[in-house]
């Protein structure tokens, strides 16, 4: 029980390899970097399968919470810095672990020739730091010590390439447009705080359970609780409307974005939420919220994504519509579905990534769809690996994403909490899923080169790379068969490892809808026949527009010129929110409270008043010029004056 | 009370205070054109005291929530003025962040300042003894005397050393700062002139006693007083002006100690008179004073978000940082007035280190316009690396140490049941997070735009040090904070004990028409004092 009693070991492994890296690593020959960089993730990752060992030899009822030290105490507050383990934790660590290790390993081909290579590494091995932190912590300030460090990685990495404008840029809007979220994830924690006076998961958890569920209508103190923390999701998993800083995030180096703004930190968001199950199952109005934005967001970005040219910011449009569907299980109260697309979708996107990462590097950094063409026998093997990450997204049958995907939308439809609209949100953004992600297939891989093939010269990528790509394609088959038996009516061996974390959750719905029946076993089926026949419509749609009729799409673009463009300028939200927050607040700052009242009314006033004793004292001067005259003049003045007073106040 | 009259006298506070006048001394021993061994001397004496402050720590009893390392003596008997010294947990951190800031705006200094190089390391060490002073003087009196006497090498530090309109920004800093302090001094005879004892302990025994009530209105004259003295001093919304002038014209090590140690004076005298003396007024007041702050907080980033001088960017950035410090003492909860302590330490170092780097930059161009820069991370990473680490602690990183200081803040004042502040004042995080960030990528990031900036050379070892050592102690005060609220919990309790015990007294005093409270203040007054003038002379003989 090692690392069971030892679980800082798995933050720490990380953190030392990037200080080491960081302090180090810029006099280090790039094989030292390699070693040290790539080694403490894989040392993480196997102390992380040790962990798993003895999770299931131990098989604890409770969360496995580790005490460290007293990290703030003041007053009646404290914070400590403890760690736990539950199943939840186990999950999501493994996804952390695992996909970020074949990342780091993936980057070493990939970063080969960058300037700044430890730099890399360095904050990469810190991010994995913050990420465990933040899926290990046993209390919400440490989930937001490890939730702003994520964002303060995302900031460095997305800025990597700094002399870029856009680069800077992006990574500060990254950071800012988080931190707007953050701000109710804050309050949200000083309510949590004031309301139960403690902060740590089992106190909180524990006192809410005897709370009595709040009205639809009826907000209390939960209800606003959930509404702030969600604020905070928003922000990080770039749902709407705060998810304009992701598709700008792509600025960073692919593996960046492979990692983190495709499998782990995005994914926080959903991950708080399903953290904080207890709460947002006392609060029906808020787990309602989360299920509209993530519903709308799915089919929204997706539709974005239809006309995106570039490969990358395809991918990070699906990543958000993606996320949108997590949400939407999350507030429909399948957490546990969630969390399972959480996972395939961590495999599949990431693969989706590190190959499109694969075919920018063999483009020479080309990442305009619309310049290549014809790559399916140039790539073979990224192709190949990009084309399984598609069937799975798509919702091929028998491939991760289907699962998943099925499950959310099984449980939009006949779960506790159905809402048909939501499902058929959902559906609709399954359809576009498809169509958006074989066009991008199609105009990759397939048609005529649209390149000079002379000038570029197409080659696949080295093995360090294609191996990553080809145990995330793998999973992204298999990695959905744990809820294969459900369909011949076996059991969700999934759902049932995660029973204990939501099983509060569960029964609390069961007791509000006391009159909820499982939906028959035939629904399964039928529901997966409506997602498998969407499915195949989004990609019949693709292969139209693309393959059969390469011009179609183009008349189509202009036939419908406005819908086109509004979508190509992703409607516009950038120029809107800069028109209408950004702006009028610079203009304010410097027009208003700078020029006009501080240096204006305030200084001014200021040097006025200076000004003022200045002349009253220049003028003054002249009472006492040394004439005589002026002198007498004054002594009689004084005594009228004293006289009349005198008078007065007698009187 | 009783641990107010003193039990044995402690000479620490004394060598303390007064050790720095000795490297003055000194200086002034040696020629002035010996510029070397003027910057060592100085260094050695600043660096001497950090360690004997050290001791305080080592001696410091934590469960005690008065006045420790106390020193009485007469003093000008005949008005009741006392050399009266003690720290207690409030203080005790106050005096430490001065004596670590000094050597490092000295190390600061070393390139930087070139004319009258013996004058200006003479005035920076007598600054260091106003500064510890004003933190261990418990005697109005002496404390009014040490406050007058740190004005005038800042006068001198921003009119002779200074850059731009020096003169201006000096006359500015000392004119609001005095038009403050007479206002204080008023106050203090004011208040002799009713407890008859210039001595800050036993008013607050009395006070607290019942022995002592102040009538309504005096009361209230007299917090505004002591309030208006303090609110220009930290600087408080709409006072703030002064201080953006007096920090871009100031060396380098002006700055420093301007925005480290004498900002903090401003709320350090908030905790040490007007809380204590004038609960009633505080409590009364604090909606005001706390609206007042939050204003601060978010106007001061929003104007500090569009200035294009690096340096005057970072000097409105306090003005929003020690709103949150202010918002924390009035709301009189336990946990935001130990964040706000810790928040003042945490802002004396932040604002240090981006105070040193504008320097380092100003030292290299002679420049503080931040378009003149841009880039810069490709030529000095290193320097650029530090710029960043302390824009992160200061715009609340978790981890770092600004953050523990303004949650703890937010917890208080949330828990406190004062929501819409919280909510008002938790906006400054996203807005430091955007003035510094914009900040840093016009100076760091992006192309070179200047070509000049393409060859200055990174940081050097002498300012890797300085950078280096602070930046630990970010990082330790963001990760070890127990250790230092451990040392206020007592203080903080009985502070605010105190402050309902005497309100209390107040209360009851103010019903009861049948004696005025002034007079019966007099003649209980009269006879504590007598007993408490006899315990002391006794003490005082070997």
């Amino acid at each position: 029980m090692f690392i069971l009693n030892h679980l800082w070991v798995i933050i720490a492994l990380p953190l030392a390899g990037s200080m080491l890296t960081l302090l180090a690593g810029r006099h280090w020959p790039k094989k030292a970097v390699n070693l040290s960089s790539v080694g403490f993730p894989v040392l993480a990752f196997a102390s992380y399968c040790e962990l798993v060992r003895e999770f299931f030899a131990l098989n604890p009822a409770a969360p496995v919470i580790k005490d460290y030290f007293t990290w703030m105490v003041a007053g009646n507050f404290r914070v400590d810095f403890a760690l736990q383990v539950d199943q939840l934790t186990i999950v999501m660590l493994g996804v952390v672990t695992f996909v970020g290790m074949l990342i780091h390993i993936y980057s070493v081909g990939y970063m080969a020739h960058e300037d700044g290579y430890y730099r890399f590494f360095a904050e990469m091995n810190l991010f994995m730091f913050f990420m465990s932190t933040l899926v290990m912590s046993a209390n919400l300030v440490l989930l937001f010590v490890g939730w702003e460090g994520v964002g303060l990685c995302s900031y460095l990495l997305i800025s990597f390439f700094f002399t870029k404008k856009s680069a800077a840029d992006a990574g500060k809007k990254a950071f800012i447009t988080t931190r707007i979220g953050d701000w109710g994830f804050t309050i949200g924690i000083l309510m949590t705080f004031w309301l139960f006076k403690a902060v740590d998961y089992q106190t909180i958890f524990a006192k809410v359970a005897n709370m009595p569920v709040e009205g639809m209508h009826h907000w209390g103190a939960l209800t606003v609780i959930c509404l702030l923390l969600l604020a905070g999701a928003i922000g990080k998993s770039a749902q709407l409307p705060l998810y304009v800083w992701l598709p700008d995030a792509m600025e960073g180096p692919t593996p960046v974005s492979a990692l983190i703004h495709a499998a782990t930190m995005v994914t926080a968001g959903v991950y708080m939420v399903a953290r904080m199950n207890p709460f947002f199952s006392h609060s029906p109005a808020a787990a309602l919220t989360v299920a509209i934005i993530g519903a709308v967001t799915a089919l929204y970005a997706a539709t974005i994504a239809l006309a995106q040219t570039d490969i990358k910011k395809v991918l990070a449009y699906s990543t958000i519509s993606q996320l949108g569907y997590m949400f939407l299980a999350c507030g429909v109260g399948a957490y546990a579905a969630g969390i399972f697309h959480l996972m395939t979708h961590a495999f599949f996107k990431a693969l989706l990534f590190l190959a499109a990462g694969s075919v920018i590097h063999a483009m020479g950094g080309e990442q305009n769809m619309f310049n290549m063409g014809g790559l399916r026998k140039k790539i073979p093997w990224t192709y190949g690996t990009m084309l399984v990450a598609t069937l799975a997204i798509s919702g091929a049958p028998l491939f991760a994403g289907f699962f998943s995907k099925d499950q959310i939308l099984f449980d939009a439809y006949a779960g506790i909490n159905a809402n048909f609209l939501l499902y058929g949100l959902g559906t609709l953004g399954a359809l576009i899923t498809a169509c958006y992600m074989f066009r991008l297939i199609f105009l990759t891989f397939h048609g005529k080169p649209r390149f000079d093939e002379h000038r570029v010269h197409v080659h696949e990528s080295p093995k360090v790379m294609v191996v990553p790509m080809v145990i995330l394609a793998f999973l992204s088959i298999v990695g959905g068969w744990f809820v294969l038996p459900t369909y011949f009516g076996g059991k969700d061996s999934f759902q049932a490892f995660l029973e204990p974390v939501f099983a509060g959750s569960n029964a609390l719905a069961q007791q509000m809808r006391p009159g909820y029946v499982e939906p028959p076993h035939s629904l399964e089926y039928e529901m997966a026949a409506i997602a498998v026949g969407v499915a195949l419509l989004g990609f019949l749609i693709a292969l139209y527009l693309y393959i059969l009729k390469p011009n179609a799409a183009k008349k189509l673009a202009t036939g419908m010129r406005p819908i086109y463009q509004l979508l190509l300028r992703k409607y516009y939200v950038d120029e809107l929110y800069g028109a209408v927050v950004i702006g009028p607040l610079i203009w304010l700052s410097r027009n208003v409270l700078w020029k006009v009242i501080d240096v204006g009314l305030i200084d001014g006033s200021v040097n006025g008043l200076a000004f003022l004793s200045r002349r009253v004292g220049g003028g003054l001067r002249h009472m006492q010029g040394g004439n005589e005259r002026s002198y007498a003049t004054w002594v009689v003045i004084g005594a009228v004056a004293v006289t009349v007073f005198f008078v007065w106040m007698v009187r | 009370m009783d641990g107010a009259l003193v039990q044995n006298q402690s000479y620490v506070l004394t060598v303390l205070t007064f050790f720095p006048l000795f490297g003055t001394f000194a200086l002034l021993l040696l020629k002035g054109d010996d510029h070397v061994w003027i910057r060592r001397l100085t260094l050695i004496t600043s660096i001497i005291e950090f360690i004997l402050s050290l001791f305080l720590l080592r001696g410091f009893d934590l469960g005690n929530g008065s006045y420790q390392f106390e020193e009485f003596h007469n003093w000008i008997p005949s008005l009741q003025i006392h050399y009266h010294m003690g720290i207690d947990g409030i203080s005790l951190f106050l005096v430490l962040l001065t004596t670590f800031l000094t050597p490092l705006a000295v190390l600061c200094s070393w390139k930087s300042i070139q004319t009258h190089v013996k004058e200006f390391f003479a005035m920076l060490l007598v600054l260091e003894m106003g500064m510890v002073g004003v933190f261990c003087s418990l005697d109005l009196f002496l404390f009014f005397l040490f406050w007058e006497v740190m004005l005038i090498p800042m006068y001198f530090l921003i009119g002779i050393w200074g850059h731009g309109r020096k003169i201006y920004a000096a006359l500015k800093f000392i004119l609001y700062t005095m038009l403050g302090s007479i206002l204080m001094l008023v106050a203090i005879l004011w208040l002799y002139r009713v407890a008859h004892t210039f001595d800050l302990p036993a008013i607050q025994f009395m006070l607290s006693h019942g022995q002592l009530s102040l009538p309504w209105s005096t009361e209230l004259l007299m917090f505004l007083a002591f309030m208006l003295a303090f609110a220009i001093k930290v600087p408080l919304f709409p006072l703030h002006t002064w201080l953006p002038d007096a920090h871009t014209e100031a060396p380098t090590a002006g700055s420093v100690i301007l925005a480290g140690v004498l900002l903090k004076m401003g709320t350090y005298g908030m905790l040490r008179f007007c809380l204590p003396l004038f609960p009633e007024a505080a409590h009364r007041a604090a909606p005001v004073i706390a609206v007042l702050a939050i204003i601060g907080i978010v106007y001061a980033a929003l104007v500090a978000m569009i200035q294009h001088d690096l340096k005057r960017l970072v000097a409105y950035t306090s003005v929003s940082h020690l709103g949150f410090v202010v918002l924390g003492i009035f709301v009189f909860n336990p946990t935001a007035m130990e964040g706000a302590i810790y928040q003042m330490l945490n802002h004396g170092v932040s604002t240090g280190v981006l105070f040193l780097v504008c320097g380092m930059l100003y030292d290299r161009r002679h420049t503080y316009e931040i378009k003149e820069f841009g880039g810069l991370a490709k030529p000095m990473p290193i320097l650029c690396a530090f710029f960043l680490f302390a824009c992160l602690s200061s715009l609340a990183l978790p981890m770092l140490n600004g953050f523990v200081g303004e949650f703890m803040i937010l917890i208080g004042v949330f828990d406190a049941h004062h929501f819409a502040w919280a909510t008002w004042a938790a906006t400054g995080a996203i807005l430091s997070a955007v003035y510094l960030l914009w900040a840093y990528q016009r100076v760091a990031l992006e192309k070179i735009t200047v070509e000049k900036n393409a060859a200055l050379p990174d940081a050097s070892t002498r300012e890797r040090v300085i950078l280096i050592v602070a930046s630990v102690v970010i990082l330790f005060m963001g990760i070890f904070s127990p250790l230092f609220t451990h040392r206020m919990d007592a203080t903080t309790n009985a502070l605010l004990q105190q402050m309902r015990a005497t309100a209390s007294y107040e209360a009851r005093a103010r019903q009861s028409h049948s004696l005025t409270p002034r007079v019966a203040a007099r003649q209980q007054n009269a006879h504590e004092l007598a007993m408490r003038s006899v315990s002391l002379e006794r003490r005082a003989q070997p």
